[in-house]
């Protein structure tokens, strides 16, 4: 995550900070300008994609790129604030939405910096990656001349000969998990490998994250599906409402499930300043996984969607569908089924809708109007109270004439085109359950015979969820590694000293920053290194060194 | 379950407690620049706060320099420290400016580490100013967990549901953020600039963000909230703290370099009170470190929560937006701080930007945008 990359355009070694920059090809000189040709410009081109500055604009352009995102309405999200935006700024949005930014999520710019981003990290990651296996099989340095030019270092006497103490020494190393390597007079130590390792795992779950996201894209689905209590329909895509395919998905992937409606209850707060507001909602399904399956149950709540087939269903909305049956000149009952209304005041749900008669004689019937689930009359005026249905009435306004359903254009079934029908004269009047409208001119009946209450249901399919969710986590593991593993390097050198015994040096330095508490590790260290120093026993050292592992000393994945 | 107007009420009035004892807090904050006595263990000039913040930023006791000794002297005299120079570890070698350089120079302040003590000891002492200061933000923030305590309790849910809680929750992380740090680095005086507008926050809760104790919308009904919210809450609360120490950096900073070309520099005397400007970006950035990876935890626990209750991980909420670009812009930092000639002054604009899509998404967004997380209980 932190020094990741020399800057190529520089190449300075010492850009890469803390000291970690011995990454061999520090890229040369910058390519000659009207030198060599296209190869030089290609490896310059790619030296400038994959260097850490064009990372960082980039990072940034992907950043400042998500702002419209959020502060212009977006068609994916909220189709119908696009098209108010558009009324509102007639001049503005045409030019808004030629550079895609009433789609930005999806717009070819937007990709451009992503997928460049993932490019240039890609281009870094990977030869990193070859790179660590290198060294990984690769021993620490060797030991620097002076080790009291070291950040840290301790000069201490030992009885022991110079060999015995080095021997002491790696032994203690080696038993704290150490790399060691030993020279002619020096040991060489280092720890802390796991560090780039967390580095380059964080990196390449992003890169794990944007394909699995892209795997969603391609293979998943999207639907809507508004369902009516005691209702059921199967998961085809005449059945659903909205159908948004991936690109690689054909009506033929759909799994075949079924979903019913047994029931569906709302509960709502019936008291205090948030009096209407819902307290919970439940809806009880019937379902099966495939047909000829046995059928089972679900109690369907927000937050708890249901899992079939690995599709997951989620309840989204919900609303009344008041039941009318219609009869028409003929006597003929023409309609009799529930209508969806659609809430228009949440904390009410007073709701709207209309009915639509095509088949009654001798002219078609339309109705619009509202449904009210605890009407109140305030001056004459019909409200709703509260949104649990302890008074319902509808109230609607009746229409005969050409519905216009054969004229090949395709209409909403919430809205009533009354372009070629007139309005009945009928005294408007709420409705009850049970109550009825007679039309005049013995056009026909409408009785408002009770009220259901349907639910919307959003049904997803998104292959890529745990692939992304597995690169997410991936992601936050290299990054706690990256962050709190340390490589650190601690060196001895020992020289002979007075009466066969010998001094000893022992030099340490940490390799990263926010290695602050290093300072505390190489206290241990060197308290541990004197006290196993300053035994002749032959049979001290394996006795030692557990006996030195005091908390102190190892806090090396600690913090 | 009904709300417990009694508990309530008492929540209420925990957190008018708490922006009386902040308030009084940030005044002693302030008299200690105003009154507090200039020398006390301090033996030299204005930039003596600079090591010893420093060395404790390294907390790294004073090491043995041992001189060559026979046999088991070796032993004891590894554990005694002499004439120990603050141990200061920088990065590496050639790093500029770095507390190694300024450490090595740095043996004046000596005598005064050679018994620590956790007030007295050394450059940056807490005098009664800062004492006064800290026992009254302990208190206020013991009424201020109260008082979420107490809130949650009446509403018998998780009490960060709404924009009022939320800010409760954050500001309580973040003092709870920087008395932390300022116990173990002694960074004292920072208070001053942390909690002030901590007050002014928590006065705008008080009057503008006020919302009644009521029930949670059934969208919030999860343990999600517990995971998501509290994780966010935590990272925001150190991200406040390390934009606070980013801007006394950028100050400390430009007043560094105007010295060093001799104009005159402004705030001396403040700033001789606060760390040094190295190591006012080392806790900063050790600081981002710590939330970064909280932060990116809870958008991705939020992004569970998000398909649990939405039927889509990811959807480009506005709020996802700015949690996104929030992430982006902090993962820049982290980068930029990592690469030359984006080191310093530059890295930190980028973290100040990336606290204002912060600060953004929590207040612009709440109240401004519509989306799917419009929770904030304001109309």
């Amino acid at each position: 995550m932190t020094e990741v990359r020399v800057p190529a355009a520089t190449g300075r070694p010492e850009d890469a900070a803390d000291g970690l920059s011995q990454l061999p090809g520090s890229p040369g000189p910058a390519p000659r300008r009207g030198g060599r040709g296209t190869v030089d410009w290609v490896r310059w081109g790619w030296r400038q994609l994959t260097s850490m500055r064009t990372a960082l604009i980039l990072l940034f352009l992907l950043a400042l790129g998500s702002v419209p995102g959020s502060v212009l309405p977006q068609q994916g999200i909220n189709p119908q604030a696009v098209q108010e935006y558009y009324a509102a700024h007639p001049a503005l949005a045409p030019w808004l939405a030629r550079f895609s930014l009433f789609n930005v999520f999806a717009a070819p710019w937007f990709a451009a910096i992503y997928l460049l981003l993932f490019l240039s990290l890609a281009g870094c990651v990977v030869p990193r990656t070859f790179r660590q296996f290198g060294a990984a099989r690769q021993q620490p340095p060797r030991a620097p001349r002076n080790l009291s030019r070291l950040p840290l270092s301790v000069t201490m006497a030992s009885p022991l000969a110079p060999d015995a103490a080095l021997a002491k020494a790696s032994a203690l190393l080696a038993g704290k998990r150490f790399r060691v390597r030993t020279g002619d007079g020096w040991i060489s130590a280092e720890k802390g490998y796991l560090r780039e390792a967390g580095n380059l795992l964080f990196h390449l779950a992003l890169l794990a994250l944007l394909v699995a996201v892209g795997m969603g894209g391609l293979f998943g689905y999207k639907a809507d599906r508004l369902l009516v209590a005691g209702q059921s329909f199967g998961n085809t895509v005449t059945a659903l409402d909205q159908f948004r395919p991936g690109r690689l998905v054909s009506s033929s992937d759909l799994q075949p499930f079924s979903i019913a409606l047994d029931s569906f209850s709302a509960r709502y707060v019936a008291s205090g300043p948030d009096t209407g507001e819902p307290a919970s909602f439940n809806a009880y399904l019937s379902y099966q996984e495939q047909p000829g399956a046995p059928t089972r149950r679900y109690d369907l709540q927000v937050n708890h969607p249901l899992n079939v087939d690995n599709v997951k269903v989620y309840l989204i909305g919900h609303g009344y569908a008041p039941v009318f049956r219609v009869a028409d000149g003929t006597g003929h009952v023409v309609f009799n089924g529930p209508v969806p209304f659609i809430p228009v005041a949440t904390s009410t749900l007073m709701s709207e809708g209309v009915i639509k008669v095509p088949d009654a004689r001798p002219q078609q019937l339309g109705f619009a109007g509202v449904f009210l689930p605890t009407t109140v009359d305030v001056g004459g005026k019909l409200q709703s109270a509260f949104p649990a249905p302890y008074r319902p009435a509808v109230s609607l306004v009746s229409y005969a004439g050409n519905l216009g359903m054969n004229s090949g254009v395709s209409q909403s079934v919430y809205q009533l085109d009354t372009g070629r029908m007139h309005k009945l004269a009928v005294a408007p009047r709420p409705l009850a359950p049970g109550q009825s409208i007679k039309l005049p001119n013995g056009m026909g009946t409408l009785t408002f015979t009770g009220y259901r209450q349907w639910i919307s249901l959003a049904i997803t399919y998104d292959p890529g969820q745990l692939p992304a969710l597995l690169a997410a986590i991936a992601a936050l593991a290299g990054l706690l590694v990256s962050f709190l593993v340390r490589r650190r390097r601690v060196f001895v050198r020992a020289a002979a000293g007075a009466e066969g015994g010998s001094s000893v040096e022992f030099g340490g330095l940490a390799r990263t920053e926010s290695s602050e508490t290093f300072g505390a590790e190489f206290e241990g260290l060197s308290k541990d290194l004197s006290t196993a120093l300053a035994s002749t026993g032959m049979a001290a050292p394996s006795a030692d060194i557990p006996a030195s592992s005091d908390p102190p000393s190892s806090p090396d994945e600690r913090e | 379950m009904p709300v417990n107007v009694g508990l309530a009420q008492l929540s209420d009035h925990f957190l008018l407690a708490t922006v009386f004892f902040y308030a009084l807090a940030v005044l002693a904050y302030a008299g200690d620049f105003a009154f507090g006595r200039r020398s006390a263990p301090r033996t030299a000039g204005t930039e003596q706060a600079a090591p010893v913040a420093e060395q404790a930023l390294a907390q790294a006791p004073p090491l043995p320099k041992v001189a060559v000794g026979a046999g088991v002297a070796a032993r004891s005299a590894a554990t005694v420290p002499q004439a120990a120079p603050p141990a200061t570890l920088s990065g590496g070698a050639g790093q500029p400016g770095s507390a190694a350089a300024q450490g090595a120079g740095g043996d004046g302040a000596g005598s005064a580490e050679a018994a620590p003590s956790r007030w007295r000891a050394g450059g940056a002492p807490a005098g009664p100013w800062i004492r006064a200061a800290l026992a009254l933000t302990v208190m206020g923030l013991a009424t201020q967990i109260l008082g979420i305590v107490t809130r949650g309790m009446a509403e018998h849910r998780v009490p960060w549901g709404n924009m009022y809680e939320f800010v409760m929750a954050i500001t309580c992380a973040a003092v709870i953020a920087f008395l932390g740090l300022s116990f173990r680095f002694r960074v004292y005086a920072v208070g001053f600039f942390l909690m002030a507008p901590i007050v002014l926050a928590l006065g705008l809760c008080a009057t503008v963000l006020y919302t009644a104790a009521g029930p949670l919308v059934p969208a919030l009904h999860s343990y999600w909230i517990w995971i998501h919210v509290t994780a966010m809450t935590v990272a925001i609360g150190a991200y406040i703290v390390a934009a606070t120490f980013t801007v006394l950096y950028l100050i400390a900073d430009r007043h560094a370099r105007k010295q060093a070309i001799g104009t005159e520099a402004g705030f001396g005397a403040v700033l001789a009170r606060l760390p040094s400007a190295d190591a006012l970006d080392r806790l900063s950035y050790r600081t981002v470190i710590f939330a970064f990876p909280i932060w990116t935890f809870a958008v991705i626990a939020g992004a569970i929560w998000a398909d649990q209750a939405w039927g889509r991980y990811w959807g480009w909420d506005p709020k996802e937006t700015w949690a996104f670009i929030t992430w982006v812009v902090y993962a820049g930092y982290l980068h930029a701080r990592a690469t030359a000639g984006w080191r310093g002054r530059k890295a930190a604009y980028i973290q100040l930007v990336g606290f204002a899509s912060l600060v953004f998404n929590l207040v612009g967004v709440n109240l401004w945008i519509t989306g799917l997380h419009s929770y904030a209980g304001i109309n």
